[in-house]
């Protein structure tokens, strides 16, 4: 008996295979069941390939596998586009009665199951219901206690009326009945439930949830797949808690308004995908100049343009990283798992406000659409910690004031971070642009200032770098050969990788990095390995290549940033006193 | 807010950088005047700008401010009043930013009628690029980039805010300080969206749309026997397109802000120093 069950529903869109997922995903759940969710679907509303899968086990379960036991196919392509996962023994549940399914060709060595799922709906009191027939199938197959769907067609459809949820526990069980009386056959499944109470969300909604947790209650943004549940999921919520989402015209005003709210003092947050990314990128720079605390979600799919906007990729991290004109201070921050999603959310807040900077929560289509469980207590709220750094009250203001009586903003502190006061603070008044300013936020093309202020915001991530705790999560073996290093929603497949290779006798590290910059520096453990690899969805290896940055020593650099072209003597000196201080230190590995 | 408040109290001691006798100074001090008029002060008031000679504006005035990047100061201003709505907000642009690369912006702007006002220095060219066509340019108005003249017609902004739902439109001519400031202090107590297209002249690259012109041309509102609450009085002096009018040419008496209607009340700044009190009901709703 396997000790994990993969079931699965597929046909073409609109045919309900994502409620129907979710209920049965739902019911495992509080039948004390791990449950971890894929989906499978084209970019379009009506038709095409889709499919809703749901991996289930006592214990956690962090990734899908190659294998199917139990499949709802409501159209006969379904069946062609799982073979690769179907086995001997797989249970294919499907209507032999529809017009499209009596020739269904069940492969060799599985279990066909015709159930008249649209005939039995209809006794149960409509046709619409034949998903939850193969549901109430899918449970007798998987010796799955029927009871169990009850409360989840309730959340589901209880705003309907007691009548359609009672048709609903009627069509379960119809679809029972038919396989109970027409196949005497022992199947080889059993899912055995616990006592646990679980819950069941995804990688968007752990965002949204994380944001509301940290005081965001500002959220403004623009539909786009796969950021749009961030969106759904605060729609309405934000609300309870004195906040508002805004739909914004396009992204541009999607981040401006962010901006705005954000300099009125609110914690707020945009998130998007790479498309709408790119957009909002002009105003990158204008966060990260005028100092101003915003969190900007990136859920990536695959690129470039428009790419494959219902598929998974890691391909923005170099946007992340470097995107943006001229020089913008930014942390990156990556979560590594469904619940990783909610805790980074809340970094991210508190690095923004602590910084005042624009910080970057890149996160994958893998785990905007994994639903996965987790004890409630994962997402303890008596943990989380709201840090809004220096914002100035009305009787401190006067030590930020210069001797004209003037706020200072941008005035340029040893850490680098300066004092903020929320508009309505009296004596606080203040502008700030996006020009180059001095420490009142008035533009300035002063050379000194100007290197001040480029020095003061690099100043604010070197500090960071300094008082943060900059760390990675392990898994391994720790003294093996083998390093692998991964970012992103490649944490769990790569955890249980790491058991396949166990018992094919290769001993792994495994290194999952949350923090992309700043980030752990791994030079030591890279150092100790043989072979290191880096995994991540993209065809260049974008975080290979700042890892591999970050173990190169070669390179000295010579700098100019006060807004005037390097001259001919000065340049001379400046790289003889490089090749001073390269010599005085190649003497120093000599001496070692 | 103190009752006290005069309007130099919003001057800041930078001193524009503007052409001697542009016409954003006259705007500029029209908007200072009706802030203070209406019982603002610098710490209550929020100005945003975009780019351009407009955009400059945030400096030489003090208050809370933001210069932002172009055609981008209306959703910022909208982002700061719904953060807080007892700001008073002021979002200052120019032609160029308000009405080409913000174009969208404005529109829907207008349509979600936030209480906040918009003023538009108009000077019919961009200015601060030194002298190419703008979206208020004349169709045959010759520039370093259009030697024929742009060869489309203007673009109408009165009637961009009209079609789009506008609750307030007015009309005003910087030099008429006045009836400029004055205008302002209507929009600033519109409930809702107040717009002002401010004739603002360039002294410098527009020697056709000069003080002279809008002297001889404009026609205040306030002598004819308009009513502003009549929209579609409104719409036929807006669609004439031969004449220039001062004063507000529409607003609608029951506009309510779309705050209000949202039940945007506080301000968000204030936030507990961990997760909202019942926030596991969060997560309970997953189970």
């Amino acid at each position: 008996m396997p000790e994990d069950l993969n079931w699965a529903i597929g046909g073409e869109a609109g045919d309900g295979i994502d409620s129907t997922g979710k209920i049965f995903a739902q019911a495992l759940s509080r039948a004390g069941r791990h449950v971890f969710t894929s989906k499978d679907f084209a970019s379009r509303i009506r038709g095409g390939y889709t499919a809703y899968k749901v991996r289930t086990s006592v214990d956690r379960v962090e990734s899908v596998v190659d294998r199917l036991d139990i499949l709802i196919a409501l159209t006969e392509r379904t069946i062609d586009e799982n073979m690769d996962e179907l086995h001997e023994g797989s249970v294919i549940i499907y209507d032999g009665e529809r017009s499209t399914m009596e020739d269904v060709e069940v492969p060799e060595g599985m279990i066909g199951l015709s159930v008249p799922l649209q005939r039995l709906a209809e006794d149960a009191g409509g046709a619409i219901m034949a998903n939850v027939v193969a549901l109430g199938a899918a449970c007798e197959v998987a010796n799955f206690p029927i009871e169990n769907l009850d409360e989840s067609l309730e959340k589901r459809f209880g705003d309907k009326g007691e009548a359609i949820v009672e048709n609903n526990k009627e069509a379960a069980r119809l679809g029972q009945q038919h396989v109970q009386e027409e196949y005497d056959h022992d199947f080889d499944y059993d899912i055995e439930t616990t006592d646990n109470d679980y819950v069941l969300l995804n990688g968007d909604e752990a965002i949204g949830m994380g944001a509301i947790a940290a005081g965001c209650r500002f959220y403004s943004g623009y539909p786009i797949t796969p950021a749009t549940d961030v969106m759904e999921y605060m729609t309405g919520r934000v609300e309870q808690y004195g906040g508002k989402v805004v739909q914004a015209e396009d992204e541009l005003s999607a981040i401006n308004m962010a901006l705005g709210a954000a300099r009125a003092g609110a914690r707020a947050m945009t998130a998007t995908s790479g498309p709408g990314i790119d957009l909002m990128t002009e105003t990158f720079g204008l966060v990260a100049t005028t100092e101003t605390p915003l969190v900007i979600c990136d859920v990536q799919r695959s690129g470039p343009s428009t790419g494959m906007p219902t598929k998974q990729e890691q391909g923005d991290l170099n946007m992340a990283l470097y995107g943006g004109h001229g020089e913008v201070p930014r942390f990156v921050v990556a979560p590594t798992s469904v619940s990783e999603c909610f805790w980074k959310t809340v970094e991210a807040f508190n690095y923004a406000e602590k910084y005042q900077t624009p910080v970057f929560l890149v996160s994958d289509l893998a785990l905007a659409v994994t639903e996965q469980t987790f004890p409630p207590e994962e997402f303890d709220m008596d943990e989380v910690e709201i840090e809004r750094g220096k914002v100035v009250e009305e009787d401190e203001i006067d030590s930020w004031q210069n001797e004209k009586g003037q706020f200072q903003p941008h005035f340029p502190t040893a850490d680098g971070v300066s004092p903020r006061t929320f508009p309505g603070t009296t004596d606080g008044a203040h502008m700030t642009t996006g020009l180059e300013h001095d420490e009142l936020g008035r533009r300035t093309e002063e050379e000194e200032v100007r290197i001040e202020q480029v020095e003061k915001r690099t100043q604010k991530v070197q500090t960071a770098k300094e008082e943060e705790d900059w760390d990675y999560r392990e898994f391994g073996d720790p003294d093996a050969d083998t390093l692998v290093i991964s970012w992103g929603s490649n944490e769990g497949a790569m955890r249980e990788a790491l058991g396949f290779l166990e018992e094919r006798g290769t001993d792994v590290r495994f290194i999952s990095v949350p923090y992309i910059f700043p980030r752990p520096d791994l030079s030591e453990e890279i150092e100790a390995a043989d072979d290191v690899i880096v995994v991540e969805c993209n065809a260049t290896g974008q975080f290979a290549d700042v890892i591999e940055h970050d173990v190169l020593e070669r390179v000295q650099r010579v700098n100019k940033y006060n807004g005037v072209r390097f001259k001919a003597d000065e340049l001379a000196t400046e790289i003889e006193n490089t090749l001073a201080g390269a010599d005085a230190s190649s003497q120093e590995v000599e001496a070692e | 807010m103190s009752s006290d408040v005069r309007f130099t109290d919003f001057k800041s001691d930078k001193q524009p950088t503007w052409c001697p006798g542009c016409g954003d100074f006259g705007t500029m001090n029209g908007m200072m005047k009706a802030l203070a008029e209406t019982g603002n002060d610098p710490d209550n008031t929020f100005v945003v700008a975009g780019i351009g000679c407009s955009g400059k504006i945030g400096t030489y005035m003090h208050s809370y401010a933001l210069h932002g990047v172009h055609g981008r100061a209306l959703p910022v201003g909208i982002g700061v009043k719904l953060a807080n709505p007892d700001l008073e907000v002021m979002v200052a642009g120019g032609d160029g930013d308000g009405y080409s690369i913000g174009a969208g912006h404005f529109v829907h702007a207008v349509r979600r009628n936030v209480d906040m006002t918009y003023v538009v220095m108009d000077n019919r060219i961009y200015g601060l690029t030194k002298g190419q066509a703008s979206p208020t340019s004349r169709q045959d108005f010759e520039t370093s980039t259009t030697p024929e003249g742009p060869q489309m017609p203007p673009v109408n902004p009165l009637a961009l805010a009209l079609a789009s739902g506008a609750t307030f439109i007015a009309q005003s001519f910087s030099s008429d300080s006045q009836r400029h400031a004055q205008i302002i202090q209507e929009a600033i107590e519109h409930d809702g969206f107040g717009f002002v297209n401010t004739y603002s002249p360039c002294v410098t690259f527009n020697d056709v749309d000069t003080y002279d012109y809008f002297r001889d041309s404009i026609v205040d509102l306030d002598e004819e026997d308009h009513d502003p609450t009549d929209r579609e009085a409104a719409k036929e002096k807006i669609l004439e397109g031969d004449k220039e009018y001062m004063g507000v040419i529409y607003q609608d008496d029951d506009s309510v802000p779309w705050e209000k209607r949202e039940g945007i009340e506080g301000d968000m700044s204030d936030i507990p120093d961990g997760a909202p009190e019942g926030a596991m009901d969060l997560v309970r709703e997953f189970y």
